[in-house]
């Protein structure tokens, strides 16, 4: 428990920068958004010149983050903090832990990538404006540490993907955009009213603050059926945002009309926001009500993994394909952050990172297929390894690191997902590695009707990968085949922060971690260890648990 | 002697001074007209709205005079109490003030275009704002209808100022036919509560109050029910909103602009003063009638937008949806209702006015391109003007960044901290029904397909400052909410304390 204690104390004492990094990262696109705003319209080239420069140098500055990250501190660091309103108290509090500082990372990373790899046609200023906000209200969300900061960031980002979507995707991008638009707000209305509630009834008449650290460590002011309440309205606004099963309609129809940049984002990103939601709105404020919520929340995962997987395989769009994809791989980290398992959480917070850098790659190959072909439909291309045997190469790597082959970044998030969810949620397990079967399927499928077989007259003159192309995806690929061998800088970075969430959630429920736990011992703390007469007990809990319920599912 | 002393009795104690707002624009209404009536219609230099505008911007300096000492001495009471100066009527009268001032730059290049030049609606404005800030510092129910009446005959002549408009004759009957039945239940209302009370000034009505217990209230309660049902018109509260969608789309663009944030704001005005402050002890009994009306406010206001095809007609919706959201804060009966419904009201009064402005010069001359196409690929033709109104769309819609968020945000807090958490969540769920009606306007503007026809819009200098201002207005506020905020704060705190809930009431009187 000491070990713990100082660790936390750590975390707040090393929260003192010299200068406010986090809120440069935030400022920094929104800067950029402005300057590209002003370019002269002659000069669309410039626009595109500045807008990658700023993102390069926010993605500098998420590095940068990286870098000063202490790794094996829970707490949050970097913590800038400046009131915004005085009564009720709202601050411009922004701060990053292990499991915000990937999310942090993959942004920086992914902006510029988009930006480069899938240039739009016209109206590039524009364009660029919109990416640049939409890539400091990401920033935003994710470094939040103030409720209603967060719901600030967590809702500006519509504007932006609404204009990108409605503005420079392709068919049907306006009712798309606008279902985009409206799906997310109306989770979003839950959310305001949750977010609203949860400060005035913490309160209780008192001065209201919506200071994130404070409404959640001081649990137990709010009646139980109360937290669940309030879970249950932010839970609406992530799941959404995830999506999750019954109200992902809105996904596949947005991604296939998005532009490819748009695309890249909205998987590779903005999912993201609702899964970092669950976890620092969901487990972290409403530990009680998460663990309580946990057994709908995974089955509802499970459900998306077979449901996203089963929709893809039918798709004949390959886009929308991939978009189902994200269903499916969505619902994993879905039943790691509810499955309430160290390793669970350690894979969803990887598998984050896997599947922005893995669909973000998946959609820009395929934005650089509809480039050349003008057409995503499976059945107008054939053979294309044959006249672009780079981008068949390219495309093999990332499609196998989607499905999760050993080696490759995916693996190993999902991997760890399963160990995890397994001990706790066994049943739920079990089913969802059918969906990495199916993941197999579908993939493989699609790639061999593309790829595979003789070339038709239209595929013939089909050009392989450009230098710039190769370019944009090379950091992509490097990633995939990095976090796949050598997974250790990330996780010892996410694990500390991911340890103290479980023993939040711990503290304040009546969730236990089964105590099977082989690594990183030095960070568990004393209450951790407990005697093995209660970690079988445990155990025999979660089993006959996961049993009941498997039951009901083979009725 | 003797004549000395009945002439002191006769007339009360006028504090000239403090009524300097309403006395600058009642004197500047007629030099106004006796100016324009010497003078041509059609002018060289624009100053009748010149003219209007440094009236109602010098009564907001008075304004500002008198905030200080109020600042300093606290309220004050006037006129033998009939009427006061404090936080909340100097607040709301220097918003309707703003009002004037977006509404008479717009109403310049208006009545350029339309032929229609003259001193006559600058005119009708000042006296109509006038009666505003009467209604915003009354201190007595029969002042706060003369004030209703000043505000509202000057605004039926408004609506129908478009002379050769068939519409705009159209709308000005309807609005007066129905505002003078709404005045009628008004006056009933007022007559209610006098005889459950015995007094006519809230003063007196609220002591009453705090200290009696009424054996049979049947009285009261129906007078409240009047009075809801004469403010509730003005605010276009549903079910009294019916004339609302008619008689925006028919009066003069500019002058629906004062419609949807002067006119509101003024009926605003009473509404928080009757209910929350003057009947703030029975607020168990009224609590729920504005519960209702908010619901079905922010139902219809949403719901109705959505099938409608004229761009006005949505904003006139969208206008009944907000009114529904400031109903949130004078539902909650409390500090923090209130002043999250003054900075709703200042907000809005931009975010209204500044999409009417640019209503006003999409409408093209004739004042009848209003329908939804008129507005295909606005985003080509003039950039800015898009730009603008997209802003005061999102804000409406309550986006981050712009001030409609923090207003939303304010009475929804209010509604929480009150216990209305299903009035809140119905608040927001309408909004995003609300939110798709600003998205189609959003979409049309930015479509990218239309091609660029007709000629290019011109935006008249008033129109351009009008519009600049409450663009300023709405990002500025959204980013820096904390001076409004202190503002409303102020503004409650400078306000005559409500009467303490009749904990312990003292004497009983049989009532009626």
């Amino acid at each position: 428990m000491n070990a713990f204690l100082l660790a936390s104390e750590g975390g707040h004492a090393a929260a003192n920068p010299s200068w406010p990094l986090l809120s440069f990262l935030v400022l920094t696109p929104v800067v950029g958004a402005l300057v590209v705003a002003m370019v002269s319209k002659r000069r669309p080239e410039l626009a595109k010149q500045a807008a990658v420069l700023f993102s390069l140098v926010t993605g500098a500055l998420a590095i940068g983050v990286v870098v000063l990250f202490k790794k094996h501190v829970p707490g949050f660091q970097l913590v800038d903090d400046v009131q915004w309103l005085k009564n009720p108290d709202i601050s411009w509090k922004l701060g990053v832990d292990g499991i915000s500082l990937w999310m942090v990372a993959l942004t920086g990373i992914l902006f510029p990538i988009a930006m480069l790899g899938a240039p739009p046609h016209d109206e590039e200023k524009s364009f660029y404006a919109w990416l640049l906000v939409l890539e400091a209200g990401c920033l935003g969300a994710f470094l939040a540490l103030d409720t209603f900061l967060f719901f600030v960031f967590f809702e500006i980002v519509l504007v932006p993907m609404y204009f990108l979507i409605s503005g420079w995707g392709y068919g049907e991008r306006k009712y798309a955009a606008t279902k985009f638009f409206l799906y997310t707000m109306f989770g979003s209305a839950f959310m305001l009213v949750g977010t609203v509630a949860l400060s005035y009834l913490h309160a209780k008449g008192g001065p209201v603050t919506f200071d994130l650290q404070t409404l959640a460590n001081e649990q137990g002011v709010l009646a139980q059926g109360t937290a669940r309440w309030l879970f249950i309205s932010f839970a609406i606004a992530f799941a959404v945002k995830v999506p999750i099963f019954p109200v992902h309609t809105w996904l596949p129809d947005a991604h296939t009309q998005a532009p490819t940049a748009g695309s890249v984002i909205l998987a590779g990103v903005m999912l993201k926001l609702g899964t970092y939601g669950f976890l620092r709105f969901g487990l972290y404020l409403f530990p009680e009500a998460s663990a309580w919520a946990a057994p709908v929340m995974v089955t509802l995962g499970v459900i998306g993994i077979i449901y996203g997987a089963i929709c893809a395989t039918m798709q004949k769009d390959l886009k929308r394909l991939v978009a189902y994809s994200s269903v499916a791989h969505m619902g994993f980290i879905v039943l790691g952050i509810f499955a309430i398992t160290r390793q669970a959480l350690d894979g969803s917070v990887l598998q984050m990172v896997n599947h922005g850098v893995s669909t973000g790659a998946l959609f820009l190959l395929v934005g650089f297929i509809y480039e050349r072909r003008h057409t995503r439909e499976i059945a107008e291309l054939k053979g294309l390894q044959k006249p672009a045997p780079k981008m068949a190469a390219v495309f093999t790597l990332v499609m196998l690191s989607s499905i999760g082959l050993p080696g490759l970044n995916g693996f190993v998030g999902e991997f760890l997902i399963l160990i995890g969810s397994f001990l706790t949620v066994r049943w739920w397990a079990v089913v969802a590695v059918v969906g990495v079967i199916l993941a197999a399927l579908y993939l493989l499928w699609a790639y061999q009707r593309v790829f595979h077989g003789e070339p038709d007259e239209a595929n013939k003159s089909f050009k392989d990968i450009n230098f710039t192309e190769g370019l944009v995806m090379a950091p992509l690929l490097f990633l995939i085949v990095f976090m796949g061998l050598f997974p250790k800088p990330f996780l010892e970075r996410i694990e500390p922060s991911v340890i103290k969430l479980v023993h939040h959630v711990e503290a304040n429920s009546d969730h236990r971690e089964p105590s099977v736990s082989t690594r990183g011992d030095e960070v568990v703390p004393e209450s951790e260890r407990r005697s093995e007469a209660d970690a079988t007990a445990e155990g025999e809990h979660g089993t006959g648990h996961g049993d009941e319920h498997g039951s009901e599912e083979g009725e | 002697m003797m004549l000395a002393e009945v002439e002191r009795l006769a007339t009360p104690q006028v504090a000239w001074s403090v009524l300097l707002p309403v006395l600058i624009l009642l004197g500047g209404a007629v030099v106004l007209m006796v100016a324009g009536a010497l003078t041509p219609r059609r002018t060289k230099y624009p100053w009748h709205a010149g003219f209007t505008v440094a009236v109602a911007v010098g009564a907001m300096v008075s304004t500002v005079f008198l905030w200080w000492r109020v600042r300093d001495d606290g309220p004050i009471s006037a006129v033998a109490d009939a009427v006061v100066v404090d936080g909340l009527s100097l607040y709301l009268g220097f918003a309707i003030l703003c009002s004037v001032v977006l509404a008479a730059l717009l109403t310049h290049g208006y009545l350029q275009r339309e032929r229609l030049e003259g001193a006559d609606a600058y005119v009708l404005m000042l006296l109509s704002a006038a009666g505003g800030l009467v209604m915003a510092g009354a201190n007595d129910l029969l002042v706060l209808f003369l004030g209703l009446e000043i505000l509202s005959i000057a605004v039926y002549v408004l609506a129908g100022i478009h002379v050769r408009r068939a519409r705009s004759g159209e709308a000005a009957l309807k609005y007066f036919v129905l505002g003078a039945f709404s005045s009628a239940f008004f006056l009933y209302g007022i007559a209610m509560v006098y005889g459950a009370t015995g007094s006519t000034n809230f003063t007196k009505i609220g002591a009453f109050l705090a200290t009696n217990v009424l054996t049979n209230n049947v009285m009261l309660l129906a007078g409240f029910a009047l009075l809801l049902v004469g403010l509730g018109f003005k605010v276009a509260a549903v079910p009294f909103h019916a004339w609302t969608p008619d008689v925006y789309e028919g009066s003069p663009s500019p002058i629906v602009a004062y419609m949807a944030s002067g006119v509101k704001v003024a009926g605003f005005a009473g509404l928080i003063r009757v209910f929350t402050y003057t009947f703030s002890t029975y607020a168990t009994d009224w609590q729920p009638m504005i519960y209702a009306l908010a619901v079905a406010t922010l139902v219809v206001g949403s719901l109705f937008a959505v099938s409608q095809t004229n761009v006005k007609r949505m904003l006139a919706y969208s206008s009944i949806s907000h009114a529904g959201f400031i109903l949130l804060g004078i539902q909650a009966a409390s500090t923090q209702g209130t002043r999250a419904a003054l900075f709703y009201l200042a907000t809005y009064t931009f975010m209204a006015a500044g999409s009417f402005g640019v209503v006003t010069i999409v409408g093209r001359t004739g004042d009848n391109a209003h329908d939804l196409s008129a507005y295909n690929g606005l985003a080509k033709r003039s950039p800015l003007l898009a730009f603008a109104f997209l802003v005061f769309l999102l804000g409406q819609a309550g986006v981050p960044f712009t001030s409609g968020f923090l207003a939303k945000f304010g009475v929804i807090g209010a509604a929480v901290e009150a216990r209305s958490f299903w009035l809140a969540l119905i608040a927001m769920l309408t909004s995003v029904i609300s939110a798709f009606v600003y998205l189609r306007i959003v979409l049309a503007m930015y479509d990218r397909d239309t091609e660029v026809t007709g000629p290019k819009l011109r935006v008249p200098l008033g129109a351009r400052a009008a519009i600049i201002i409450a663009l300023v207005v709405t990002i500025g506020v959204g980013l820096v909410p904390e001076p409004l905020a202190h503002v409303t704060r102020t503004a409650v705190a400078l306000t005559h304390p409500q009467p303490a809930p009749a904990a312990a009431p003292i004497e009983v009187s049989a009532g009626s």
